[in-house]
């Protein structure tokens, strides 16, 4: 069964074994190395975390500012459980003890401000991130604003690939299977959804779970490669750079979101060194991109080959419509 | 539409190969070929000169930029040019980290100045470790830094690569509080702190401990949050108590406000503070008006008779056209105490240079003369600064 289901994604397969091979490769004969992994590990920690809001955003339609929040809750719990035991294992147990309450913390933010919708819900998203901030500055574990120092560093590629893989495709199947159909029909249109009989919040705050557990992996590989923590980070500006790399991508594209998460990775890191015009560019490249792709860089397509064939059927496609459009008056 | 399209896309090809070819480029030519080579000596700058704290980063580099500038015109260090390499953290600890691997692998830099806040300079050390180059903070003050202490405060282990050259928060905390009781003759203090900031809660807690200790009483304690604008909650509670000083260990943004306010509504007791003050912009939102008995300890001050401080305040009035503020003046510092330890390390290599910076005795710079404890610390003097209609009018060297 495994084959079976290799060989129908046998295109996406491939290109995952060969990303993770030639990395490997070029970091293990030093071609990629310290500065390119950090780079990398941006990479990784942007994809997680675009792919994830864009559940939430792009495919259920639920405008939230407050990933940053989850994020937070994923890399402070990893990095307690690691700092206590300093091993892989310890590693694993914190990211996934991250995650899983990341989630438990999405349920229970989900079930209240989800019925709400819009601007309100951005509001409230964003009231619970500043809390979920404000409870790390004040709590002894967390050790308040002078944060958490000298976590040990577990992350390194192949813990970064499993995980950014591990992502996409639970996000993916997802999206596809039955559940993901009833979110994208509730972003479609939440009174015609509810009049087929769905129930719109349970779909809702299984989608922000969803969303909020991988943004605690996100969190988790975060705090155990930079080694220091502290609640400034996860502010507001966070979530709107997460929020950044799925508009960019382009809202209910998966593709999209990756592109625009291994693009604006690659952009910060480069414009290290232009201290002075470095926000100038940044911005710029945002507008530029907006000018010309207001629905983002993939719109709400995947890149797939299918994708790659239907460019050449552009022009049939568009004269069949036309025709279709005839008959039909 | 379809030409935008493969204009587009050219675009993005041709700035892909772009970005790969530098990339390649830097890589091979100065990967991992070490430090000293050829003519020049390399030194990573790496501070916050973007985002929330961006007006010490930039302060900062001002005074390395001033001071590298001298030291290449006299000759430079061991006969070499001293070449800066400069990248900007934007106010963040990971892009810190990432920014001093880039410094440390790619450009092979001999040692990294900055950053400027204890946050961000935490989160370059292990780097520092990994790849054996010294990290030096001009203005990290607080006290885990270089060393790390155990639950009671005591130092247990001393971090190798890095170092600072300014006094920790708590040696500021014990300054104030000694200040107030035999300067000022206070016995009942209020304490009004930025609960936000490790930063103020270290000074608070240190302010408290030894104000206590000295037969002085803490009357009441009031937090506030970064960012805040309207203090008269706070202050209306605290005008019913009685007490003879105000200590406001917080950045001078809020501080600004609290001290406006306070003088706004009748409270005219004397208001201490620490380095967080140093800002023209302290006077921009309190007033003149308001800032009188105001008195706050700090690295510097520009009233010092010293003859190389009046020097570098010429100097620097040449070069940018003002007066240098303290985080300029801890830059300019940073630099040439580094450039000292290579001088002395006799060759441009990391280890050596590190064992020449955790030997230095009796610098004078013009922040004070110093010497780097065993805990990579300076044992340095401090200055306490009393505004008078928002001018230093009075500086006590303790």
């Amino acid at each position: 069964m495994i084959l079976d289901i290799i060989k129908r994604n046998s295109v996406f397969t491939l290109s995952l074994i060969l990303t993770f091979v030639v990395v490997q490769l070029m970091l293990f004969t030093g071609i990629l190395n310290d500065y390119y992994m950090s780079a990398i590990v941006l990479i990784c920690i942007n994809v997680i975390l675009g792919v994830s809001l864009n559940l939430v955003v792009g495919f259920t339609g639920q405008f939230s500012l407050g990933h940053a929040g989850f994020m937070s809750v994923g890399a402070y719990v990893c990095a307690i459980i690691n700092m206590q035991m300093d091993s892989t294992a310890g590693f694993l147990l914190g990211i996934f003890a991250g995650a899983v309450i990341a989630a438990l913390v999405g349920v229970l933010i989900g079930i209240p401000t989800l019925r709400l919708r819009g601007d309100y819900l951005a509001i409230a998203t964003l009231g619970t991130a500043e809390i979920i901030r404000i409870l790390f500055l004040n709590l002894d574990i967390t050790n308040g604003a002078v944060g958490l120092n000298g976590i040990p560093q577990y992350t390194n590629w192949p813990w970064l690939f499993i995980f950014t893989a591990l992502t996409i495709i639970c996000i993916r199947n997802f999206i596809n299977s039955s559940h993901g159909r009833t979110c994208i029909s509730i972003r479609e249109d939440e009174i015609a959804a509810e009049s087929m009989g769905i129930n719109t919040t349970k779909y809702k705050v299984m989608a922000f779970a969803i969303g909020a557990f991988f943004a605690g992996i996100a969190g988790g590989l975060y705090a155990s490669y930079f080694y220091f923590l502290k609640p400034d980070i996860f502010g507001f500006m966070k979530s709107i750079d997460i929020l950044v790399i799925v508009v960019l991508g382009g809202l209910g594209s998966i593709s999209g979101s990756i592109i625009a998460g291994i693009f604006l990775a690659i952009v910060t890191t480069y414009l290290q060194q232009f201290a002075a015009v470095r926000m100038i560019i940044y911005s710029l490249v945002l507008i530029i991109v907006m000018i010309f792709r207001p629905q983002g860089l993939m719109g709400n397509k995947e890149f797939s080959m299918k994708f790659f064939k239907s460019f050449g059927k552009k022009e049939n496609s568009w004269l069949a419509r036309k025709r279709n459009a005839k008959i039909k008056s | 539409m379809k030409n935008v399209w493969k204009i587009a896309l050219a675009a993005s090809l041709s700035a892909a190969l772009f970005l790969t070819g530098c990339g390649g480029g830097g890589g091979s030519d100065e990967g991992s070929s070490g430090s000293a080579d050829g003519d020049t000596i390399k030194i990573g700058v790496n501070y916050e000169l973007s985002g929330a704290t961006a007006t010490y980063g930039s302060s900062s580099v001002e005074g390395i930029d001033l001071a590298i500038k001298q030291i290449n015109e006299a000759g430079g260090v061991l006969g070499k040019q001293i070449e800066l390499v400069e990248g900007d953290n934007k106010s963040e600890p990971a892009e810190a980290t990432s920014l001093s691997t880039k410094l440390m692998t790619n450009d092979g830099v001999v040692a990294v100045l900055g950053p400027a806040t204890t946050g961000n300079f935490k989160a370059t050390i292990p780097v520092a470790d990994k790849n054996q180059i010294p990290v030096i903070s001009g203005s990290a003050t607080a006290d885990d830094v270089t060393v790390d202490l155990d639950d009671d405060g005591n130092p247990t282990e001393v971090k190798e690569f890095a170092f600072k050259i300014c006094f920790s928060d708590s040696f500021q905390g014990i300054t104030m509080a000694n200040f107030a009781s035999s300067n000022l003759g206070a016995t009942k203090a209020v304490i009004i702190m930025d609960n936000s900031s490790d930063y103020a809660i270290g000074l608070a807690k240190n302010f408290r401990s030894t104000f206590e200790s000295l037969g002085g009483e803490i009357v009441g304690e009031e937090a506030y949050i970064a960012g805040n604008t309207d203090f008269s909650g706070i202050l209306t509670k605290i005008r019913s108590m009685d007490f003879d000083v105000i200590f406001l260990p917080g950045y001078y943004s809020e501080a600004g406000l609290i001290i406006k306010q306070a003088r706004d509504l009748g409270i005219t007791a004397p208001v201490l503070g620490a380095d967080g003050f140093d800002s023209p912009t302290l006077l921009e939102l309190a007033g003149a008006s308001a800032l009188n008995d105001v008195y706050y300890s700090n690295h510097y001050s520009s009233l010092d008779e010293d003859p190389a401080v009046i020097q570098f305040i010429e100097d620097f009035n040449a070069e940018y056209g003002k007066d240098p503020d303290a985080f300029n003046a801890l830059g300019y510092d940073t630099a040439k105490f580094l450039c000292d330890a290579i001088e002395r390390a006799g060759e441009a290599d990391p280890i050596a240079i590190k064992d020449a910076l955790a030997s230095t005795e009796s610098f004078a710079g013009v922040t004070g003369t110093f010497s780097i404890d065993e805990n990579h610390n300076p044992v340095k003097s401090v200055v306490v600064i009393k505004l008078t209609d928002g001018e230093p009018s009075e500086s006590i060297k303790i």
